[in-house]
């Protein structure tokens, strides 16, 4: 059974903006979209290892800072090359201003 | 690092297995501090820098080739085709670079469509150089891994040369748009693009090749040389300044490190030469973080400049500067221009940087 796990507060990120999470070994991207929701991915790009709190944030996609690779981080479909992998999404919750992920 | 032994640039050879026992296969690269809140203002996409260059772009296109073609059989067609030349066969590359790292516009569409124009005026595979060049980025300079050295070592001067010309283009681009059409990619080809895309490929390199036939066709069936003076014939006459700015990139510089202000250069250029090129001229900056987009690469420099080395104050600069070191490495291919960092630039990883270099001195 999954566990919800405090990612973080809804202050700690801004909007259209993205931070890491790192839980228990994993590494996690947390994302608030321009319309104020939460939503979580793993952290690294499935391309190569670059840390995708690195990257743009732009309406629902996230950017790898490393070779630009789009991911919907809504639903974690990789948009093209250099990404062809999709990357894991995770449930999210906000409970009293805390952000929180299904891990 | 690269010791005596001798640098093998295939990407699956003796060097490639090397730079992933080291660890310098996709390794962790120095970057320079930059605030959360900063870069996310330097990454910021817009439509509107792009689109207002790529107009004026395609219009000078236009515009020379439509007068050469008016003056055509008079000298006075020179002027216009040297202008056509450039903007079809320079231009193109860093309008190819940009879009093709999906910094130029916001909108994915428009920098798909300028990617796939531009990487037909280069002779270049839209799908394999894709992934060429992602690979450089990865692996930027690493030998045995990095799929886009220009000048290897020991350096073919006479190689270098004809790359002005752009016959290197024709000698090499044309008959491996050919091979792939036919469904054959290369050992090195094949290590860098996935096995999923390889079709994709192969696709883009028959419509390339169907291009070029109906231009070839066309020639024929006008009796004129105009179709391949536009269409293709560019690589040969206009790809020197691509050649004349790209060069500069990491020419020189130490390969097998992982901290690009030591093998990559910015030079600071005239304001042509940094439209036909979209700023690449900041080509440290770039490498560092590639995701901010060529109109705010100035501002990128300022900010961070204090971290680097000194730029070359021109390309005169940059190039009087690499020559010697050049003919130096044509006897000890381990020698290269070591780049100094400002007192209170921040170290990294100086151990691939320490080289014995005493034997060049010979």
């Amino acid at each position: 059974m999954a566990d919800w796990v405090e990612a973080c507060t809804v202050d700690d990120v801004d909007e259209e903006d993205v931070i890491r999470f790192d839980h228990d070994g994993r590494s996690f991207a947390i994302y608030r979209s321009p319309d104020d929701e939460f939503f979580a991915t793993d952290g690294f790009c499935t391309h190569e290892k670059a840390h995708l709190a690195d990257g743009l944030v732009m309406d629902d996609i996230i950017e790898c800072p490393k070779h630009n690779g789009r991911f919907n981080y809504k639903t974690g479909q990789a948009k093209g090359a250099p990404v062809c992998v999709n990357l894991q999404t995770y449930p999210v919750k906000v409970e009293a201003g805390k952000v929180m992920i299904q891990i | 690092m690269a010791g005596k032994v001798k640098r093998d640039y295939s990407l699956v050879g003796e060097s490639t297995r090397i730079a992933i026992e080291t660890g310098l296969a996709s390794a962790e690269w120095y970057h320079t501090e930059v605030p959360r809140k900063t870069m996310k203002e330097l990454m910021h996409r817009s439509d509107s820098p792009a689109i207002r260059d790529t107009a004026i772009w395609l219009g000078a296109i236009l515009v020379s080739a439509a007068a050469g073609v008016y003056f055509w059989g008079t000298w006075w067609c020179v002027p216009f085709f040297f202008a056509y030349g450039v903007l079809y066969a320079s231009a193109s590359d860093s309008r190819w670079h940009e879009c093709g790292h999906g910094t130029a516009f916001r909108t994915r569409w428009m920098n798909d469509v300028v990617y796939q124009i531009a990487s037909f005026m280069l002779m270049r595979n839209p799908v394999t150089w894709r992934w060429s060049h992602a690979r450089h980025h990865t692996d930027t300079i690493i030998v045995g891994r990095d799929a886009e050295i220009a000048v290897m070592r020991p350096p073919d001067l006479l190689r270098t040369a004809l790359a002005f010309t752009g016959i290197l283009d024709f000698r090499y681009s044309l008959p491996a748009l050919a091979r792939q059409a036919f469904g054959k990619l290369t050992p090195d080809e094949k290590s860098y693009v996935p096995e999923m895309e390889q079709h994709k490929a192969v696709i883009a390199a028959r419509w390339h090749v169907a291009i070029y036939i109906a231009t070839i066709a066309l020639a024929l069936t006008m009796q004129s040389w105009i179709p391949l003076v536009l269409i293709g014939g560019p690589r040969l006459y206009g790809t020197w300044h691509m050649v004349l700015t790209g060069l500069l990139q990491h020419i020189g510089l130490a390969d097998n490190v992982v901290d690009h202000r030591l093998n990559s250069r910015t030079v600071y250029m005239n304001p042509i030469s940094r439209f036909i090129y979209w700023n690449m001229n900041y080509h440290v900056e770039h490498h560092m973080f590639p995701m901010v987009p060529y109109h705010t690469l100035p501002r990128l420099h300022e900010l961070i400049r204090h971290d680097l080395p000194e730029p070359n104050p021109s390309m005169w600069h940059a190039y009087r500067e690499v020559w010697p070191v050049l003919l130096r490495q044509l006897k000890y291919e381990d020698y290269f221009l070591k780049r100094e960092l400002p007192p209170t630039a921040r170290p990294y990883r100086g151990e691939f940087h320490e080289v014995n270099m005493s034997a060049a001195a010979e």
